[in-house]
Parts: structure tokens; C-alpha cells; sequence
């Protein structure tokens, strides 16, 4: 059975002149005539299925959509065509450090967090030394939530989301938290959670993340879907030759070609950094005043090379 | 509904505690301030309009508490709420929860408020010797009929105050008119008989008529006012809800 299952899902998203303006403000323009409201589709029949173990990476450039479709996700839109099934429990990090109150301690803040996610008081009674822990927040636990360091609040946001287990997990942008050895703890933890046979779809501007992390892949442009594929070598390589050269690929083939164009550039940058480092060691030996670089130069390429001397 | 509810009461309760946090830690006094600000209220207006209003008529304090008591608790109770959905904007537009559980939460700490004022409403009721008797259980009739009449303001209100900010300025001056409006200070009595009958379209006042007709009366208003106690609320209750239900996914739109 799908965990996820997005069928042709069509979202409309309106914007225009109508937010942040007051009442007088609103009827001034209306007897203006100039009060004006754009509507375009965020997404465009996108379909997706996705088993549970899956982890989907949703890839495109700003604007593709990729936000919008994880709110008809969570149920926070409802998509206007199509349909969207989930059978699970789901847990959104979305934009982690929104929602808090920097007036309540970290204890109350955490709670609350907790009550929004939708776990039981209980839970976090017997969960709440775990996440203090975890997001090294031991000594802040009554301190108002205002005098952490951006760093500590999605420490704490992160710890809170990461310490269920939810059958569908939601990452937006969320990886990327905290300082070197939280980072890499975190990534720890993640792939503790993903081994467990959750479902997860991750958004990502960074290539190499989702490289690593997910098996499927789906690709957005301006909402419209351009590919759901589990060959995500292939379309990976070709969506990161498409960041370069801004070219759509329209077919197959010609996302086999950019992948193509991809590993060439590659291909090419790798040796013209192999080039310029020659040329450096170069200079390095021909600056050099006595014949002990020269010596060791000599030695190193007796060592690994030895057919060079001939 | 009550699955639902069950689901989020964690949730629900966390959002009581935290608004009650947020209310009260500005001021020194706590909770004691909002017990001490209608009373301050209630002996200026004492002072202010027994001359004129309160020269023959007996219980005059206690006349002036009833209209004061259910104003304020109005007030409070649909001020505070209109914010609720706007200040929660960074909880429901990441977080599929029930919208209105913000405005209840913010009703739970008004109640409470207002359950307060009252037990000081009673005291004085009984030091000014006014008929204490088992026909003041009746007063539990407009105190629900005015949850649930504050509560559907609060829905309307909160969710135009998404749409255009500039609504609480408007609705500043509405609660002044309506205070005006609702014979909190002068009596209708000696009014002509056609604005008796129009200042019944306020349903505000016609919750403080019930508290004194059954608090300085010592009777049970009619079968048919009691209707229309329920109808201003359950109608206000239902256009609140709609609206609600009607903007559910368009809210994330305006924030």
C-alpha cells in the first residue's frame, strides 16, 4: 500500500494587493480600480507515489513549488484538482524556529512544540529529558526561550521534531542546523529515523544531500513536474547540468544528454584543477633556491612513478 | 468534533497555559490587576453618574456593576480575540491544527476573568442586601448563551482581522458606541416605548437586562426572552463557524 499517494494534484495559489492592507485601504482601490489579484498554479499536475522506506527528494530552482506542494502534504492546503492520499502520522519540520514564544521558558516552549506536533502529554513527560539532552540545552531549561542563540533554538527545534516516530516525515531546509558536531550528530540521528523504514521527503537546494539521502526523485519547474523517477544519478546529474545552463529538458533524451553534458564539465573541471595544480608545483620548484626541493621532488616520483625517470 | 478536540487537548491546554503566561506577566499585580481594574472602573462611574442616573433608585452600585460586569467581559473576551488567529499565524501555516482552538484558548483565560469579577460582583451584591435565592441559578443561562455569543463574535472578528488590519481601530469605536448603547449607566425605563423595544436588537444589553432582572428583580425574565438570548448567540455562533469553515485553507493566503 502507498504511504503517499499524490494523484494529477493541482495547486491554485493567489497573491496580489490584498495582503496586509486595511479595510479603507481596500475599498480606496477597489473604487480605483486598481486592486489586483494574481492567480497561478504553485503546482501543476504532479503525481507521485511513494511506498513506505522511500525517501523522495523534491528538487527545483526558487518558485518551482516545492513548499507549496509539502503544505497539501502536511494538510495545511488541499489541492484544487487532484488528490492527495496519506496513510500515516506526519511530522512537519517545517521552517523550524516558527511557532515558538519568546516569552515562555525552554521547558514551556518545548511542550508546546510537542503539543503541536500532536504527541500526548505523556510522551513528553517521559520524552523531555531526551530532547533537553540531545539539543544540549541542559542548563537553559527555565531560561526564557528569547536568550537562546539562533543556533540553540533550532537545536531545540530540531531535537523536538527528531525524537518521534512518525510514519511520514516532512524536512524543509532542515538539515543544515546548529554547528559542526551538532550537524553531525543530527544527520546521525536522521539516518537512525530513515533506517526504521519511515517514509520521508526531503527539500533540498543542496544536490549533494539529496545525493546522499533519497532514493526517489521529483523534479519541479514553475509547479509543473518534469520528472518522478527513481534513477536519481541520471536526473541528478542532469538537473545540476540544468542549474548551470538554465536549459529544460524536455524528453529523455535530453536529460540523458545534459546528465551527459554534466559528467563532462565534471570531467573537465577535474582536469584543469589537476592543471593548475601541476602548474603550482611548478612554480613552487623552480622558486625554490637550493636543490632539496628539486631532491624531494625526485624522490617522490622515484617512489610512485618510477617509469617516468626512463 | 469531539474526537477531534480529544486529539488536540494536549495542544489546547498548552495554548490556555501559555496565553495565561503571556496576559499576566507584564504586570506586577498578576491576576490581582484585572480583579482591581473593573472594580476602579465601577467607583468612578459610581462616583461619576450617581448624580445624575442614580438619585432614586435603589442598588444603584449594584445596577451598574451588572451592565459593567457583562460589558467587560465582552469586551475582553472579543478584543483579545480578535488577534488570535493573527498572532498564531507562525503555528497554523506550518502545522495542520485546528484554527479555532486559538480563539477558544483565548476565551478560557476571559472566562476565568470573568468568573472572578463575579464572585466580587456577589459580595457586593450581598453587602449592598440584595435578596440572595436559589432563582440566582438562573444566571447560568445568559453566562452560556454569552460564551457562546463572545465566542462567535470572536470568530468573525479574528478571521476579518486577518483580512484587514485596520479592523480593530473600527472596532474600538464600535465597542464605545456599544457601550453607549447598552444602558450600562441610565435606565430605559423612563425612555419611550418604542426605544425599549429597539434597545432589545443589542444583544449585549439584553443579557445585562437578565442579569437584572434575576440579581435586583428577583424574577426569571419570560420563555420568549430567553429565545432571543439563545438566538443572538447560536446565530452569531453559526456565521462564525461558516466563516470559519468557508476560510479554513484561505487563511495561509493572507499571513
Amino acid at each position: 500500500m502507498a504511504i503517499i499517494k499524490a494523484n494529477n494534484v493541482s495547486i491554485r495559489y493567489i497573491t496580489g494587493d490584498f495582503k496586509d492592507i486595511g479595510l479603507k485601504e481596500y475599498v480606496m482601490r477597489r473604487l480605483k480600480g486598481n486592486y489586483k489579484v494574481t492567480e497561478f498554479w504553485a503546482d501543476r499536475h504532479v503525481t507521485f507515489e511513494l511506498e513506505k522506506g522511500d525517501m523522495l527528494g523534491i528538487i527545483g530552482t526558487n518558485g518551482a513549488g516545492k513548499s507549496t506542494l509539502l503544505k497539501a502534504v502536511s494538510g495545511i492546503m488541499v489541492p484544487t484538482e487532484g488528490n492527495m492520499e496519506i496513510n500515516g502520522s506526519i511530522a512537519a519540520l517545517l521552517e523550524l524556529t516558527s511557532g515558538f514564544d519568546g516569552e515562555l521558558t525552554v521547558r514551556e516552549n518545548t511542550y508546546l512544540r510537542g503539543a503541536m506536533l500532536g504527541y500526548t502529554r505523556d510522551f513528553m513527560d517521559k520524552m523531555y529529558d531526551h530532547i533537553i539532552d540531545f539539543a544540549e540545552l541542559k542548563d537553559f531549561q527555565d531560561r526564557p526561550f528569547k536568550q537562546l542563540s539562533s543556533g540553540m533554538k533550532s537545536r531545540l527545534a530540531f531535537s523536538i521534531a527528531c525524537l518521534v516516530n512518525p510514519d511520514i516525515i516532512i524536512l524543509d531546509e532542515v538539515l543544515s542546523v546548529g554547528d559542526g558536531a551538532f550537524r553531525k550528530k543530527s544527520g546521525n540521528k536522521m539516518k537512525e529515523i530513515l533506517s526504521n523504514g519511515v517514509t520521508g521527503i526531503l527539500v533540498s537546494h543542496s544536490v549533494s544531500q539529496v545525493r546522499e539521502m533519497c532514493n526517489k526523485i521529483l523534479w519541479l519547474d514553475h509547479g509543473k513536474q518534469i520528472a518522478f523517477t527513481d534513477e536519481k544519478d541520471l536526473y541528478l546529474d542532469a538537473y545540476e547540468e540544468f542549474l548551470q545552463t538554465k536549459n529544460l529538458p524536455q524528453s529523455k533524451e535530453e536529460i540523458e544528454k545534459l546528465a551527459a553534458d554534466w559528467k563532462e564539465r565534471k570531467r573537465k573541471e577535474r582536469e584543469s584543477a589537476q592543471r593548475t595544480e601541476a602548474q603550482k608545483l611548478q612554480a613552487v620548484l623552480e622558486a625554490g633556491e637550493s636543490d632539496a626541493a628539486l631532491q624531494a621532488a625526485l624522490n617522490i616520483i622515484r617512489k610512485r612513478n618510477p617509469d617516468l625517470l626512463k | 468534533m469531539i474526537n477531534k478536540i480529544k486529539k488536540h487537548q494536549f495542544l489546547f491546554e498548552e495554548l490556555v497555559k501559555r496565553d495565561f503566561k503571556q496576559k499576566y506577566k507584564r504586570t506586577v499585580l498578576g491576576m490581582g490587576w484585572s480583579l482591581l481594574s473593573p472594580l476602579l472602573q465601577l467607583l468612578v462611574m459610581s462616583i461619576v453618574f450617581k448624580q445624575f442616573f442614580g438619585r432614586n433608585m435603589d442598588h444603584y452600585t449594584i445596577y451598574l456593576f451588572c451592565g459593567n460586569l457583562v460589558y467587560a467581559y465582552f469586551k475582553e473576551s472579543t478584543s483579545g480575540g480578535m488577534n488570535s488567529l493573527m498572532a498564531n499565524r507562525g503555528i497554523f501555516s506550518k502545522v495542520n491544527v485546528p484554527k479555532y482552538m486559538f480563539l477558544l484558548s483565548k476565551n478560557v483565560s476571559s472566562l476565568i476573568n470573568f468568573g472572578l469579577t463575579l464572585c466580587i460582583f456577589f459580595l457586593f451584591a450581598l453587602i449592598d442586601g440584595v435578596d440572595f435565592g436559589l432563582h440566582f441559578l438562573a444566571l447560568i443561562y445568559p453566562i452560556c448563551c454569552l460564551v457562546v455569543f463572545n465566542i462567535g463574535v470572536g470568530l468573525v472578528l479574528s478571521a476579518l482581522f486577518v483580512f484587514f488590519r485596520d479592523i480593530s481601530y473600527l472596532y474600538d469605536i464600535f465597542t464605545l458606541l456599544l457601550m453607549y448603547m447598552s444602558a450600562i449607566f441610565y435606565t430605559v425605563d423612563t425612555m419611550a416605548p418604542w426605544f425599549q423595544k429597539l434597545i432589545l436588537c443589542n444583544p449585549v444589553y439584553c443579557y445585562i437586562k437578565y442579569f437584572r432582572v434575576v440579581v435586583l428583580d428577583g424574577n426569571i425574565p419570560s420563555l420568549a426572552f430567553h429565545a432571543l438570548c439563545a438566538f443572538y448567540a447560536l446565530v452569531v455562533l453559526a456565521i462564525g463557524a461558516w466563516v470559519y469553515k468557508h476560510y479554513n485553507h484561505k487563511f495561509l493566503y493572507y499571513v
